[in-house]
C-alpha cells in the first residue's frame, strides 16, 4: 500500500540518526500505527533531513565567522568595504531556491496523496467503513450509521480497515485527532469534514481534540480500541446491550449540553441519519438556537460552573432572531 | 446605572489575583505619592505627557512594554508550573477558568503590549533620526497612537481586577468567543483593548510610512536609507494594509456580540471560517511586523560592531520587500487542517516555504558582513549571534509546519509553541534588546552596562532552549496546546525541565533589570560625550546623546549608503561637528488633546464592556469634542531661536572637547 | 497643490526647509489613510460575498431591494460629489463665500442620501428582517452602515469646514483640510458606486 518507496527508505536512512530522545517507541509521531502516519513520519524526516543542508552549515559558519573576525584577532584579513560579491550571492540564493523547489514538489505530491479527504485504497476494493465523529463540549460523541450504534469518548474499529470519518461539531471548533495514526481534521458545527484513517496494528491509541475549545478541553480524549474483526464484533455486541438510546432532538441536546471529564457511555439505538441531523440544525431557520434555548438550563449550567463570578448568561437569549425565525 | 457592573465582579476569592492587585495598588500609590511629594506632576504632564518629540514617545513604548513584559511573563511561570504539576489526574493550581484567562492573556499581552510597543518605540526613537528629520509627518498623531495604545493597556489590565480576561486562546477564535459559548465580558476586555489601540497602531503605520517617504533629508534616496528604516518602512506598509483587516473583524465580532448579529456564530448563516480566515489575514503580516524591524537591528548592529559595510545592501532591500510581498499570501497556512482542497493547502504550503529563501538570503548577508569584519563581542552582537542560530533552528521547524501534509500531525501540537517561540524570542525579543542596548545611548546619554546585559543574553539563550526544546519533544508524544492538565505521566519529566528553562528566562529579565538599575547608577562612568559610542554608520550617530529635541542643528545631507561612516573616514576619524550660523527652527508645539482623547476612549471602552451606556455616551463624546477642539485649536508650532540651537550646539562642542578625545583615541586603534 | 504657498510664515529670515504638516505631507498621509480604510471595505466587501448565501431561510437580496429607492440615493451621492468638485474650483478661485456655499449645499445632497438610508433600514427592521435576522442581513447592514456612517462623519466635517472657511476663511490651513475632506467625499462615492453594484444591482438581478 506503500505510495513513496523512495521516500520511506530516504526518512529511515535518517530515523537512524536521528536523537535517540525521539525515537523512543513512546513517541506517537515517529512510531505510527498506520499507514498515513507512516508516510508522515517520512515526510517530517525528509524535510527534517533536506533542511540541515542550510540549517547545519549556517550554525557553523556562524560560530566560525565569529570567532575568525573577532576584534582582537589581527591574523585575518579585515576589509572594511568590501560589501558585494555576485558569485556568494549566487550561491546564497541559488541555495536555498533549490532546497525550497525541492521541498515545493514534495510539498505538491504529499499535499495530494496526504489529503484527509482522499480514500485510502483497501486490498480487496471495499469501500472505507464510515465512523460519524461529533464534538461537543466537552466529549466525542461517535456514530455507527452502518451499526447503528454510539458511543461516548470511545472509539473501536477493526485493524487494516480504511475508516472514513466523518467530522462535525455540535458546539464550537475543536479538532479530531489520533496521533498514532495521522491527519487530524477540524469539527466545525453545520459542516460535514472528513479524514480517512487506517490502523496497521493492534492496540489502544489515545485520541483528542487539538484544538482549544473552553473550559472542558483537556480531558476531551479517548481511546481508540483496534483490534481484530472478532475483537470489533464482540465490541459491537457489548455496546448493543447498553440499554440507553440517542435519539434526536431530545436526547441528543441533552447529552450536548456542556459536561467536563465525560465518562464513557454506550447507546444501543440511535435516531437514523443523527449526523445529518446534527448538522443540519445549525442551518436554515434557527432551528438550533431554539433547541438550544429550550435545553437552555443545562447548557447555562455548564458554562456557568468555573466561569467565576458572572451571572450573565441571561444575555443568552437574542429575542430578536427566535422571533423572526418563527 | 452601571451596567452589568457590579461589585461581585472583583474576585475577591482568588487569593492570586488579590495579591496581584493589591502590589499593584500600593505600587501604584507608592509612586502616584512620590510624584506628588517631590512636586513632578507638571513636569510629566509638560515633558513627557503631552510630548510630541518623537524619542520621548519611544522611551514611553518601551517602558510600557518591559512593564508589560514583566505581566506577560508572570503568565508565562504560572502556565509552565502549572504543566510541570497538572499530570496524571493532578489538577495543579490553576483551574481552567483562570489557566485559559492566563495563556489568553499570555499571548495578548506579548503580541500586543510588549513585541508591537518594542517595534514601534524603536521606529519612533530611531527613524526620523536615520532619515535626518527634525520629527514625524503628523507629531500630534504620534502623541494620540501612543496613548490609544495606553487606553490598551490600561483595559487589558483592569481586567485583572474587575470582571475576567478572555478565555478563548489570543486570536479569540469564533464561534468560541461569540456570546453564546463567551457569555462573560472577558471576550469584550479583549475586544476593545485590541480595537483600541489597534486604531493607534494603524494611525503609527501611516505615520511613520509618510514620514519615511516624504521626511527624507536631502539626498537621502531611498536606496540610500539604513536598513532599519528601510525594514520600518515594509513594517508600516503590512500595518497600513493588514491592520485594518484586524479592525473590521473586531468590529464583526462586536456587532455579533452586542447587536446580536450572525457573522461567525454557528447558526442563522453566520460562517466560522470567514473568521479564522479574517483574523490571519491580519495575522500572519502581524508576526513580519514585528519581525522586520529586528532583521533591521541586527544588519544595523553586525555591520557597526564588524566595522564594515553590510555585505549585500540591495538584496537585503529586495528580500525585505519580497517577505512584504509574500506575507500576504501565506495565511492559510494557519489552518491546513480545517479542510480546504489538496491544491489549496499545497498552494499556501509552498508559498509559505518561497518566504524562507529571502530570510536565508539575509542569513548569508549576516554571516558574510561578519567576514572579513572586525567584530567586538558586545552584548548587542551577541543577541545578533544568538538570534542568527536560534531564527535558524525556528525557521527550519516553520518549513516543516508550511508542508501541509506534515501539519495534519503538528498542528496545535507543542510544536507549534515551541516553533512560534523559537522564532520571536529568538528574533523579535533578541533583535528588540539588542536594539534596546544599541540606541539607549542615543535616549539618554549614557550606555547600558555590559557586564549584565551578556548575563541577561546568556540567561535568555540558555533558558529559551532549556524551555521550548522539550516542547519539540513532547509534540512528538501528542501534547497539544492550550491544555490545563494531561493524564500521560511520561510527558511530566519534559514538562519540569521547560519549567526550569522559564526560570533561566526569568533570571535574564532580571538581570536586565539589575543592568537598568546599574547603568543608571554609574552613569557618569558611561557617559557617551560624542554622541557616537559605537563608532556608528548612520545619521542618528550624527547629533549629540541625547539627541537635541530638534534632533540636528543643520539637517545633514547625504551622498550615499553609511554616509555619517564616509564622512568619518574622510574627516581622519572624527565626526565633523555642525558649525554656526544657525538658523530657527520650526517645531511642533505639545498637545493636551492626544492623552485626553485616550482617556475618553478609555472611559469609553471600559463602558462598553459593562454596558453602562450613558459613560459610553459621555467617552464617545469626550473624544468627539476633544478631536474638534484640536481641529479649532491653530496654535500648534513655534520657532527654535537660532540664538537657542547655538547655546546648545556650543555645550555639546565644549563637553566634547573636554572628554572626546579619550574616547575617539580608543577607536582609533581599533583601525590601526 | 497649493503647496509652495503654504511655507510663507511671515519670518523675515530664512531657515530650513523642514516644515511639519505642510500641505503636500498633509494630503499624502491622508491619501494613505484612505488606502486603509480601503482594505476597512475590502473586508466587508468579501465578508458580504460569503454570506450573500447565508440567509438562513430569511429573506434573499432580490426580495428586499427596491432599486428605483437605490437609484436616487446614488444620484444625491452622485450630484454632491459635483457640488463639492464646485466647491474645490471655488477655493481655488479664492472665492471663500462661493466655498461656503457649495458646501452647503452637498451637506444638503449628504444629509437627504444618509435620511433615504435610514428609512430604508428602518423600512427593512420594521417588515423583520432587521440584521440579526440571518448572516446575510448582518453582512448587508454592516456594509452599507458602515458607508453610510462615514457619510454621516462626512458631514459633520463639512459643518466644519464651513464654519472654519467662515471664521478663517481660505487659509495654509483651511485648504488643505478642504482638499483632504474632498478626497474623502470623493472616495466615498468611489465606495457607494461599487456598494450600489455590487450589493444591489448584483443582488436584484
Amino acid at each position: 500500500m506503500s505510495r513513496t518507496p523512495s521516500l520511506r527508505k530516504l526518512g529511515g536512512l535518517l530515523l537512524a540518526v536521528l536523537p535517540l530522545l525521539l525515537a523512543g517507541c513512546s513517541s506517537a509521531l515517529l512510531d505510527p500505527k498506520g499507514q498515513i502516519g507512516e508516510e508522515q513520519r517520512t515526510l517530517i524526516l525528509t524535510a527534517f533531513g533536506l533542511m540541515q543542508i542550510v540549517v547545519v552549515p549556517v550554525i557553523v559558519m556562524t560560530l566560525l565567522f565569529a570567532w575568525r573576525y573577532r576584534r582582537s584577532n589581527r591574523d585575518a584579513t579585515y576589509q572594511p568595504d568590501w560589501a558585494h560579491s555576485n558569485k556568494i550571492e549566487a550561491v546564497v540564493w541559488l541555495i536555498p531556491c533549490v532546497i525550497i523547489a525541492f521541498l515545493a514538489v514534495l510539498t505538491w505530491y504529499t499535499s495530494h496523496s496526504l489529503d484527509p479527504h482522499k480514500p485510502i485504497a483497501a486490498d480487496d476494493g471495499e469501500e472505507p467503513m464510515v465512523i460519524e465523529a461529533v464534538s461537543l463540549d466537552w466529549k466525542w460523541l461517535f456514530i455507527y450509521p452502518e451499526q447503528g450504534i454510539a458511543t461516548v469518548n470511545e472509539l473501536a474499529f477493526p485493524e487494516d480497515t480504511p475508516v472514513r470519518f466523518r467530522v462535525t461539531s455540535g458546539s464550537v471548533m475543536n479538532s479530531f485527532f489520533i496521533p498514532r495514526l495521522g491527519s487530524q481534521i477540524y469539527a466545525m458545527a453545520g459542516m460535514d469534514n472528513d479524514v480517512h484513517l487506517i490502523a496497521d496494528e493492534q492496540g489502544t491509541y489515545p485520541g483528542r481534540s487539538t484544538n482549544y475549545s473552553g473550559a472542558g478541553f483537556s480531558d476531551m480524549t479517548f481511546d481508540a480500541h483496534v483490534g481484530s474483526e472478532e475483537d470489533f464484533d464482540a465490541w459491537v455486541t457489548k455496546v448493543r446491550e447498553s440499554s440507553e438510546s440517542l435519539t434526536f432532538p431530545e436526547e441528543y441536546y441533552e447529552l450536548a449540553a456542556p459536561s467536563e471529564d465525560t465518562e464513557i457511555q454506550y447507546f444501543s439505538e440511535v435516531s437514523p441519519s443523527l449526523y445529518e441531523s446534527i448538522i443540519k440544525s445549525f442551518h436554515a431557520g434557527g432551528d438550533h438556537e431554539e433547541r438550544v434555548s429550550k435545553y437552555a438550563d443545562s447548557y447555562a449550567e455548564g458554562f456557568g460552573h468555573g466561569g467565576g463570578h458572572h451571572e450573565s448568561t441571561e444575555s443568552h437569549g437574542k429575542p430578536m432572531s427566535a422571533e423572526a425565525a418563527e | 446605572m452601571f451596567g452589568k457592573l457590579t461589585l461581585e465582579a472583583v474576585p475577591f476569592d482568588e487569593p492570586i489575583i488579590m495579591v496581584t492587585v493589591a502590589a499593584i495598588v500600593l505600587g501604584g500609590l507608592g509612586i502616584t505619592g512620590a510624584i506628588t511629594y517631590f512636586k513632578k506632576w507638571g513636569y510629566l504632564w509638560r515633558e513627557w505627557i503631552t510630548s510630541i518629540d518623537h524619542k520621548k514617545l519611544g522611551i514611553m513604548y518601551f517602558i510600557v512594554a518591559l512593564v508589560m513584559l514583566l505581566r506577560g511573563f508572570a503568565d508565562a511561570i504560572m502556565m509552565r508550573s502549572q504543566l510541570a504539576m497538572a499530570s496524571a489526574g493532578a489538577e495543579g493550581f490553576l483551574p481552567p477558568s483562570h489557566y485559559d484567562q492566563i495563556f489568553t492573556a499570555h499571548g495578548v499581552i506579548m503580541i500586543f503590549f510588549v513585541a508591537m510597543p518594542m517595534v514601534i518605540g524603536l521606529m519612533n526613537l530611531v527613524v526620523p533620526l536615520q532619515i535626518g528629520a527634525r520629527d514625524v509627518a503628523f507629531p500630534f498623531l504620534n502623541n494620540l497612537s501612543f496613548w490609544l495604545f495606553a487606553a490598551g493597556v490600561v483595559l487589558v489590565n483592569v481586567s485583572l481586577f474587575v470582571g475576567e480576561f478572555a478565555k478563548t486562546g489570543w486570536l479569540a477564535y469564533a464561534p468560541l468567543s461569540g456570546l453564546d459559548y463567551s457569555p462573560g465580558v472577558g471576550v469584550d476586555y479583549w475586544i476593545w483593548a485590541l480595537q483600541i489601540s489597534g486604531i493607534g497602531t494603524t494611525l503609527t503605520g501611516i505615520n511613520f510610512f509618510v514620514t519615511i517617504l516624504k521626511m527624507r533629508t536631502k539626498g537621502m534616496t531611498l536606496f540610500r536609507m539604513p536598513i532599519f528604516t528601510w525594514t520600518s518602512l515594509c513594517a508600516n506598509i503590512l500595518i497600513i494594509a493588514s491592520f485594518p483587516i484586524l479592525t473590521a473583524t473586531i468590529a464583526l465580532l462586536t456587532l455579533d456580540r452586542y447587536l446580536g448579529m450572525h457573522f461567525f456564530t454557528t447558526d442563522l448563516g453566520g460562517n466560522m471560517m470567514m473568521y479564522v480566515n479574517l483574523i490571519w489575514a491580519w495575522g500572519h503580516p502581524e508576526v513580519y511586523i514585528l519581525i522586520l524591524p529586528a532583521f533591521g537591528v541586527f544588519s544595523e548592529v553586525i555591520a557597526t560592531f564588524a566595522k564594515k559595510r553590510l555585505f549585500g545592501y540591495n538584496t537585503m532591500v529586495w528580500a525585505t520587500v519580497a517577505i512584504t510581498f509574500l506575507s500576504f499570501i501565506v495565511w492559510l497556512h494557519h489552518f491546513f487542517t480545517m479542510g480546504a482542497g489538496a491544491n489549496v493547502n499545497a498552494f499556501f504550503g509552498i508559498m509559505t516555504m518561497i518566504i524562507a529563501i529571502p530570510t536565508g538570503v539575509k542569513i548569508f548577508n549576516w554571516l558574510f558582513t561578519m567576514y572579513r569584519g572586525r567584530l567586538e563581542f558586545t552584548s548587542p552582537v551577541l543577541w545578533t549571534l544568538g538570534f542568527i542560530i536560534t531564527f535558524t533552528i525556528g525557521g527550519m521547524t516553520g518549513v516543516m509546519l508550511s508542508v501541509p501534509a506534515a501539519n495534519f500531525v503538528l498542528h496545535n501540537s507543542l510544536f507549534v509553541i515551541a516553533h512560534f517561540h523559537n522564532v520571536i524570542i529568538g528574533g523579535v525579543v533578541f533583535g528588540m534588546l539588542a536594539g534596546l542596548t544599541y540606541w539607549f545611548p542615543k535616549a539618554f546619554g549614557f550606555t547600558l552596562n555590559e557586564k549584565w546585559g551578556k548575563r541577561s543574553f546568556w540567561c535568555w539563550i540558555i533558558g529559551f532552549y532549556v524551555a521550548f526544546m522539550p516542547l519539540y519533544v513532547l509534540s512528538f508524544f501528542g501534547a497539544v496546546r492550550r491544555m490545563q492538565s494531561y493524564a500521560n505521566p511520561e510527558w511530566q519529566p519534559l514538562m519540569l525541565v521547560a519549567w526550569v528553562g522559564a526560570l533561566i528566562i526569568a533570571a535574564g529579565i532580571a538581570c536586565t533589570v539589575i543592568q537598568f538599575y546599574v547603568s543608571i547608577r554609574d552613569r557618569k562612568l558611561n557617559l557617551d560625550v560624542t554622541g557616537d559610542p559605537w563608532d556608528g554608520r548612520t545619521l542618528e550617530w550624527a547629533t549629540s546623546s541625547p539627541a537635541p529635541y530638534y534632533n540636528f542643528a543643520h539637517l545633514p545631507e547625504v551622498k550615499g549608503v553609511d554616509d555619517f561612516w564616509t564622512a568619518k573616514q574622510a574627516n581622519g576619524g572624527v565626526p565633523p561637528l555642525s558649525e554656526p550660523p544657525y538658523q530657527d527652527i520650526h517645531m511642533p508645539k505639545n498637545t493636551w488633546e492626544g492623552p485626553v482623547m485616550a482617556l475618553f476612549a478609555t472611559i469609553a471602552g471600559f463602558a462598553l464592556v459593562w454596558h453602562i451606556w450613558w459613560l459610553v455616551a459621555l467617552g464617545g463624546l469626550g473624544v468627539f469634542a476633544t478631536f474638534i477642539a484640536r481641529v479649532f485649536n491653530d496654535d500648534v508650532d513655534y520657532y527654535v531661536p537660532a540664538a537657542e540651537v547655538e547655546r546648545i550646539e556650543r555645550e555639546h562642542r565644549q563637553s566634547l572637547k573636554q572628554k572626546g578625545d579619550l574616547a575617539y583615541s580608543t577607536r582609533l586603534g581599533v583601525q590601526a | 497643490m497649493a503647496t509652495d504657498t503654504l511655507s510663507n510664515h511671515g519670518h523675515a529670515h530664512g531657515h530650513d526647509h523642514d516644515h511639519h504638516d505642510t500641505a503636500g505631507t498633509k494630503i499624502f498621509g491622508f491619501w494613505v489613510y484612505l488606502m486603509s480604510d480601503l482594505v476597512i471595505f475590502g473586508s466587508l466587501f468579501a465578508t458580504y460575498a460569503v454570506l450573500l448565501q447565508g440567509t438562513a431561510g430569511g429573506p434573499t437580496p432580490g426580495e428586499i431591494f427596491e432599486l428605483p429607492f437605490i437609484l436616487v440615493e446614488t444620484f444625491l451621492l452622485l450630484f454632491s460629489s459635483f457640488t463639492y468638485g464646485m466647491a474645490v474650483l471655488s477655493m481655488n478661485a479664492n472665492q471663500a463665500a462661493k466655498v461656503g456655499r457649495w458646501l452647503w449645499i452637498t451637506f444638503a445632497l449628504g444629509t437627504a442620501f444618509v435620511a433615504m438610508e435610514i428609512y430604508e433600514f428602518q423600512h427593512l427592521i420594521h417588515e423583520g428582517f432587521g440584521p440579526d435576522r440571518s448572516g446575510f442581513l448582518s453582512a448587508f447592514f454592516t456594509l452599507v452602515g458602515t458607508h453610510g456612517l462615514h457619510v454621516t462623519f462626512g458631514l459633520i466635517w463639512i459643518l466644519v469646514m464651513i464654519l472654519q472657511v467662515k471664521q478663517q476663511g481660505l487659509t495654509d490651513v483651511t485648504r488643505p483640510r478642504i482638499m483632504c475632506l474632498s478626497l474623502f467625499w470623493h472616495f466615498l462615492d468611489i465606495v457607494w458606486i461599487c456598494v450600489f453594484s455590487f450589493v444591489y444591482l448584483m443582488g436584484v438581478l
